[in-house]
């Protein structure tokens, strides 16, 4: 101890203020920006294709919105699970303190839902009319509220909803990009926790969101179409690829650039956070975080993109590093906000987090939020169907 | 024969007579209205009992003394009594720090210092230069993290410079805890809303200090009204020892002062 400085000497009691010794955003914290980054993903790769008319991603574009809307019908779940008192959430609604970052999500929610929904109906009106004239009563009455009444095809009026999708998808852009920069704003305005609060948060929630919903919809394609027996488009999944990658890059250069410089200021909370990086959270941040989940895909990733591959490697490659890029995100996620959370606001030491099995916000409790998504999207493909080749986009709504 | 079976049943009638009398008689004690008027405690704060609560006049503020806490628990033992502090949650407690020859400082806080600090460390094996405690609280900031992060506004500042909490308006959802740069929140286990000291909010508008201030044997926790010259607080702040505060850079203008504070303390 003969070279001690106040950072060295801070770490050497492990003091944790007596109230932080509980991690109070479990689970279900992480699992929030997660499912919520898998929508702004999903989004995106919607509007390369309806607004940058981005026309090789055609296979994959309404497919894209409905597993935006199966994931966002989910965003609240965990939510509601982590509430100590989950009957006054609409408390946040009625009397929101306009102080308060949080206060807007719910209202940002609505929004994002509002957009996306509408952008569906109108996408699939041709389809929708087609089939409320073909069904009767019950049947019938669902696509009528489905189709807002109307079921008028002419030229006309599938002009008028090419314009509108088209804005839609406009409108979609920002609101996504703020839905989700707000997810993370919620932590980097967080001053008390200096692993959090960095304008950088948002930025690195943004760019991770999009590399997990372009992974999520390049994996569940692949997987949905071998499980069909049906050809996977690899015009389609290249251009995926070339995407994520270029996300990646840009994601992984800010969650870098976070630590770095966090190293290379070398200020008094500096001592903090590499010890937590370097202590509690080695595993889970160098090796799986950087090492095996971000190094790994970013040499796959410059193999499928920078090398002539075959097309059935490269869909086998894709559905691999599309895989690991889902768990990428889902350790950051982890990272962030559980390794955050390690750290006391002493200065001093780091507390542990042990995951449960049964409580509500447990393991068991995790794996069903993201079970039912997919639950929601096999219920959605029965009213909406995914895929639609071969068909031109105003008309292309009238059949699988 | 019959005469003693009489008297033993005018015993008992006068025996059923009395407990009937004196069930009643308690009864009605514990109904009648039992209000601040009736107080037999002397008023600790001058100028608060019969008389309006003026919320903006008063401008409290809380001190503690790090050179004459000796780390006895009491006034944790209080809080927790007065409240009904769940285990494992603090809403006060009492840090004990050691500092070696080499500027190395030990810091710990075993159950909060609620059971007092009766025995030293015996982990540390080199040469302790020096050791102090430092009681911990609510900092009821100026300008509270808590509050402004609480999306519901169920965490409020009064404008007498109370940070509380409304429990029948609060979701739980732990945003404040996190950013509180002090730690003093947490969720109770049972209600599942933000919990924090209140500075003894309850006693304090009965004119009456805060629990843990009043059991304070060493006077090592002062707490008073800035507003009022004679006031011990206001004697303090005049004085020429120095007051600080805790974590100055985070911009929150807390109105928890420490006096003797060292540098050490985070």
């Amino acid at each position: 101890m003969n070279s001690v400085h106040e950072g060295a000497s801070y770490l050497i009691s492990n003091y944790v203020f007596p109230n932080d010794l509980h991690v109070h955003w479990s689970m279900m914290i992480v699992l929030y920006p997660y499912l919520s980054g898998l929508v702004d993903g999903a989004f995106i790769v919607a509007a390369l294709y309806y607004v940058f008319g981005v026309k090789s991603l055609k296979p994959i574009a309404r497919f894209s919105l409905i597993f935006a809307l199966s994931f966002l019908l989910c965003v609240g779940m965990p939510v509601m699970l982590h509430l100590g008192r989950p009957e006054r959430n609409l408390n946040m609604l009625i009397t929101p303190s306009p102080s308060s970052a949080m206060a807007g999500g719910g209202y940002l929610f609505m929004v994002t839902l509002a957009v996306l929904l509408l952008l569906i109906l109108f996408l699939y009106r041709t389809f929708l009319v087609k089939q409320q004239r073909q069904s009767k009563g019950l049947k019938r009455l669902f696509y009528q509220v489905l189709t807002f009444g109307s079921d008028n095809l002419s030229d006309e009026a599938l002009a008028l909803d090419e314009k509108v999708i088209k804005f839609l998808a406009a409108l979609g852009i920002p609101v996504a990009t703020i839905f989700h920069g707000y997810v993370g704003f919620l932590f980097g305005g967080v001053k008390a926790n200096p692993s959090w609060s960095t304008p950088l948060m948002p930025v690195i929630f943004l760019f991770s969101a999009c590399v997990s919903g372009i992974s999520g919809i390049i994996l569940a394609y692949i997987v949905i179409k071998r499980f069909r027996k049906e050809a996977v488009d690899t015009a389609c999944v290249r251009t995926l690829i070339n995407t994520l990658f270029g996300f990646f890059i840009l994601a992984f250069s800010f969650e870098m650039l976070e630590v770095f410089s966090h190293h290379y200021l070398r200020s008094g909370y500096h001592h903090m956070v590499e010890g937590l990086l370097n202590g509690p959270l080695f595993i889970s941040f160098w090796i799986w975080q950087v090492g095996i989940c971000s190094l790994g895909p970013l040499l796959i990733l410059g193999w499928l993109c920078l090398l002539r591959v075959k097309d059935s490697a490269f869909v086998i490659g894709s559905a691999i590093v599309s895989f690991i890029l889902l768990l990428q995100v889902l350790f950051m996620r982890w990272n962030v906000i559980i390794g955050g959370q390690l750290m006391s606001k002493s200065a001093r030491g780091y507390t542990e987090f042990h995951p449960e099995w049964f409580d509500k916000e447990g393991i068991i409790a995790v794996v069903f939020v993201m079970a039912v998504p997919f639950i929601i999207l096999f219920i959605l493909s029965r009213i909406f169907p995914l895929w639609m080749e071969g068909k031109s986009e105003a008309q292309g709504a009238g059949g699988k | 024969m019959e005469q003693p079976e009489s008297t033993l049943s005018e015993d008992r009638r006068q025996f059923i007579k009395k407990v009937l009398k004196g069930t009643i008689a308690g009864s009605l004690l514990l109904v009648l209205p039992a209000g601040a008027g009736n107080l037999k405690v002397p008023e600790q704060i001058k100028g608060i009992r019969n008389r309006p609560w003026e919320l903006a006049k008063q401008n409290f503020a809380f001190i503690v003394d790090i050179t004459r806490c000796i780390g006895c628990g009491s006034c944790c033992v209080a809080d927790k009594r007065e409240f009904n502090v769940p285990d494992g949650h603090y809403r006060t407690w009492v840090e004990r720090y050691l500092k070696d020859f080499d500027d190395a400082v030990y810091v710990d806080s075993p159950k909060g210092g609620l059971d007092g600090y009766q025995e030293p460390r015996t982990d540390i094996k080199k040469e302790i230069r020096d050791t102090f405690f430092v009681p911990k609280l609510c900092n009821m900031c100026h300008e509270p993290s808590c509050v402004q992060v609480c999306p519901v506004g169920a965490t409020y500042r009064s404008p007498d410079g109370f940070v509380l909490v409304d429990s029948d308006r609060c979701v739980g959802c732990a945003y404040c805890i996190q950013a509180c740069p002090y730690s003093v929140r947490f969720l109770h286990p049972v209600t599942h809303t933000a919990e924090k000291c209140t500075w003894c909010y309850h006693r304090v508008r009965k004119g009456l200090l805060p629990a843990c201030v009043e059991v304070c044997p060493t006077g090592a926790r002062k707490f008073g009204d800035l507003n009022d010259p004679e006031s011990e607080v206001t004697q303090i702040l005049k004085g020429p020892g120095v007051l600080t505060v805790l974590k100055k850079e985070m911009g929150n203008w807390p109105a928890l002062y420490y006096k003797g504070l060292r540098r050490e303390v985070v």
